[in-house]
């Protein structure tokens, strides 16, 4: 155990009065790759924080090389040769490759930059690695999978021995992933230390030394990843129990029709046609998959149906009444349910506490609202069961949901939208960066709705998440309509409507009976 | 009346006139790169100017000589700048709120101290101001003389701050982390950059320039003080910034488009032109909100253009 590059010991981090980090050790063995494995929230990212200079623990030791540390700046960091690169880039969009490299250490003329000098370092750094990184291009003219390259140069330029990685893949294509682990295994024979912070499992089997397993910020365990550790292994140790990857079928059969969309079109935020010609019919306690790769028209299409974009052409009913372009709050008296794509900008009041954005839809409605005045107590009974139902992890309800992680505040919009019994619930990307624990509870919960009776809509670009929710799988390209398919369809059948197969067949049949028409 | 417009006198005085009236909006504008580039808007530039103009003008008429005005006028922006540094970054107040609360105050402070020094009399306290200095040889040209060769100090001060503001902000680590800082605090806290700091020296330095540029008003512009005598020039040098979208030789640009608007307003009103001369008056505002319309949906602003830096956050 003599060459530990790091150890720390008994880290504790308290945020608000939560244990971010409770008394966590840390090992990393030089030269190795070592996967930091735990839910969102379970305190892997502050650990590295700590490790990073960013944060202070309130108690604990650090010690690198042997040498005990005291780690107060990330410039104490990067002396000490540690290397972050965050999930969130640290590259200024506006700046070159070349400036955002410059800043982070002395110039060598000087108060003046040395661009020319740095450049050429850098490329010579970015061949040996096989980058391909341009020191003068733009950082906004990078693709995600390079600006995340510009970030392990970077580190490494700077004198990184010891790179820590916060989900590195969570941005990149599979062809990408590969390229990225190869750089890794590159690096970890020139004898440099990593650390993965992540929450896919596979990448810990696949390229991790060892493993390190948080769980609501405790240390649960650390081991070296051979053979004999599975997936199963790994999953308890993270969620603390077994995990459903496969949902129960129907167990009872769909109902009338609920919701009927009939030829929907509407334009996108540019003006351009996102959505053409869209039939859809919702059937009381069903769900529907919508397939399709992102950008295909699902947003516009969750709008339309939820009041938010006025659709072009077509009609919408729900019970049998034409409901076609209302204002949002329509809709919600309807009862119709929306868990949008993107709960940052549209699902969540960020900055206000999670009681009020509990409310939001109800607080002008009794039993909340009374004499026009909102009923403090209603409010906060509201609160109490939502946080029994839905499991929310919070202090008192009065924090600001901005303080949640991504699960949490999932939670919250579900308690929201799920609580007034819906006649029909649109879900558009509702596990998008959960893990898998939050993602399994969030399904469980659709699932749940939908043999309440609730219509369900679940538009999502993860195909295996669609395969186990749906009752029927409709697919969308360029804001068409593919097809629709049963329970159990063959994914590679879904993956090539994805990819647009049969349409041009599909507007030459249209072709020809408007044809006959004329 | 269209003949005297045209004439070449006229033209003359117009563009020697637009290049003095665009000092006052230059500088203040140049520094405010700076600040805003760092991600802070300082509305309180205008309160800024006006305390620097009082202070460096009671320098002046206590006897200090005009450049010691000059530069007690800077320090004076400076030292008053600091405050905006202080609520704007230490205690992360809303900076449209700090800065118009600046103002007020500088407004009342201000008379106050020119009361307190200069008593109230029926004539205003006069000093001798900056005088234009003649370059030998460059002077006499005919017009071109006249427009560019014909003033004061400052005035060529203000404008061989542009390429150096320019050469700040592009050249040196100083420039490039303020740029970072506006950009994306938390990767230059990340890199072991102080945002506090750099936007501190970034709101200091801004109110450094706009002291100059409100101390030009009293010693190099006019020769006394009154209690309008900046009369919104800050407000427009922020506008400006904008207008520029972050350039100094843009921001140049901007400055003597409304240089030409006030000196315009000015030579009409003389000439009697039967526009009343309240609407004059209006010209430059008007010009800088319509300029402001086209502009800024053109400018892009720092990513954190405004917005308070905590390390704490999410």
């Amino acid at each position: 155990m003599a060459s530990l590059a790091v150890k720390m010991r008994g880290i504790t981090k308290v945020f608000n009065g939560v244990n971010a980090n409770d008394h966590v050790d840390f090992d990393l063995r030089k030269g190795s790759i070592h996967g930091l494995l735990g839910e969102n929230g379970a305190g892997k990212t502050t650990l590295m924080n700590v490790l990073y200079g960013l944060y202070q623990p309130e108690e604990g030791t650090i010690a690198i090389n042997g040498r005990t540390a005291e780690i107060s700046s990330p410039t104490k960091a990067i002396a000490l040769g540690i290397g972050m690169v965050h999930q969130h880039f640290m590259l200024a969009r506006p700046l070159t490759v070349v400036e955002n490299v410059m800043l982070s250490r002395k110039s060598r003329r000087g108060i003046f930059l040395d661009t020319k000098e740095t450049a050429r370092e850098l490329r010579e750094l970015s061949d040996r690695y096989r980058m391909g990184i341009d020191p003068y291009s733009k950082i906004w003219q990078l693709s995600v999978g390079e600006q995340q390259r510009v970030e392990i140069l970077s580190a490494i330029y700077l004198g990184a021995e010891i790179l820590i990685l916060d989900e590195p893949t969570a941005v990149l294509t599979p062809q990408e992933t590969e390229i990225f682990f190869d750089t890794l295994r590159e690096m970890r024979d020139d004898g440099k230390s990593i650390i993965l912070i992540t929450h896919k499992l596979e990448e810990i089997l696949s390229i991790v030394d060892e493993v390190t397993v948080l769980r609501l910020g405790k240390l649960i365990g650390a081991k070296a990843v051979d053979e004999t550790i599975t997936k199963d292994d790994l999953t308890r140790m993270m969620v603390g129990r077994e995990v459903l990857f496969h949902f129960p079928p129907l167990t009872r059969d769909p109902g009338d029709i609920r919701f009927r969309l009939d030829g929907i079109s509407a334009m996108n935020d540019k003006g351009l046609v996102a959505l053409k010609d869209f039939s859809l019919e919702l059937r009381e306690g069903e769900i529907v998959g919508l397939a399709g790769v992102d950008g295909n028209g699902q947003k516009e299409l969750c709008e339309v149906m939820t009041g938010l974009r006025p659709s072009v052409a077509g009609k919408m009913t729900l019970d049998g009444e034409d409901v076609t372009n209302h204002e949002p709050a329509f809709y919600i008296q309807k009862r119709i349910s929306h868990i949008p794509e993107d709960r940052h900008a549209t699902g969540l009041a960020l900055n206000w506490s999670l009681k009020n954005n509990l409310i939001l839809k109800s607080f002008a409605r009794p039993p909340i609202n009374r004499n026009h005045l909102v009923q403090t107590k209603k409010v906060e009974e509201n609160w109490l069961q939502a946080e029994k139902d839905y499991q929310i992890l919070a202090i008192d309800g009065d924090e600001q949901v901005r303080c949640l992680s991504g699960g949490n505040q999932q939670k919250v919009i579900l308690a929201r939208e799920l609580n007034c019994e819906p006649s029909v619930l649109i879900a558009n990307q509702p596990t998008r960066g959960l893990d898998v624990g939050a993602a399994e509870y969030v399904r469980t919960r659709i699932i749940n709705a939908r043999n309440r009776g609730c219509a369900c809509f679940v538009v999502s670009a993860d195909l295996e998440e669609i395969l186990q929710l749906s009752d029927r799988i409709a697919v969308i390209y360029g804001g068409r309509l593919m097809g629709i398919l049963p329970r159990g369809s063959d994914p590679l059948e879904i993956g090539a409507l994805m990819m647009g197969k049969g349409l041009e067949e599909k507007l030459e049949e249209r072709e020809l009976e408007q044809q006959n028409i004329h | 009346m269209l003949s005297e417009i045209l004439s070449i006198g006229f033209l003359t005085s117009l563009l020697a006139g637009t290049i003095r009236l665009a000092t006052p909006i230059l500088m203040p504008a140049l520094g405010q790169i700076y600040t805003q580039r760092a991600g802070i808007l300082n509305l309180g530039v205008e309160g800024t100017m006006l305390m620097a103009s009082i202070i460096g003008f009671a320098t002046v008429a206590s006897g200090g000589g005009l450049w010691m005005g000059f530069l007690v006028g800077i320090l004076a922006g400076a030292i008053f700048s600091l405050l905006m540094a202080w609520l704007s970054v230490t205690l992360r107040v809303n900076q449209v709120i700090a800065g118009i609360g600046m103002n007020v105050l500088a407004t009342g402070l201000a008379a106050y101290v020119y009361r307190l020094l200069f008593g109230i009399r029926a004539l205003p306290a006069k000093i001798t101001s900056f005088q234009a200095v003649d370059l030998p040889g460059l002077s006499d040209i005919p017009c071109i003389g006249t427009v560019f060769f014909q003033h004061n100090v400052l005035v060529y001060l203000a404008f061989a701050l542009v390429p150096f503001t320019w050469f700040v902000l592009e050249k040196t680590m100083f420039g490039l982390k303020i740029k970072m800082v506006g950009e994306h605090p938390r990767a230059a806290d990340s890199k072991g950059i102080s945002v506090t700091w750099i936007r501190y020296a970034a709101i200091v330095i801004g109110g450094a320039y706009a002291g100059a540029g409100g101390v030009f008003m009293t010693i190099a512009y006019l020769n006394m003080f009154t209690e309008s005598v900046i009369g919104g020039f800050g407000y427009i040098a922020v506008s400006v910034v904008i207008f520029g979208r972050f350039d100094p030789y843009k921001a140049m640009s901007g400055a003597l488009l409304f240089g030409f608007a006030s000196a315009l307003q000015v030579r009409l009103q003389a000439l009697g032109s039967g526009i009343p001369s309240q609407l004059l008056l209006m010209l430059p505002y008007l010009m800088t909100i319509a300029a402001l319309i086209f502009a800024s949906k053109k400018a892009e602003f720092p990513s954190a253009y405004a917005i308070p830096y905590s390390r704490m956050e999410r």
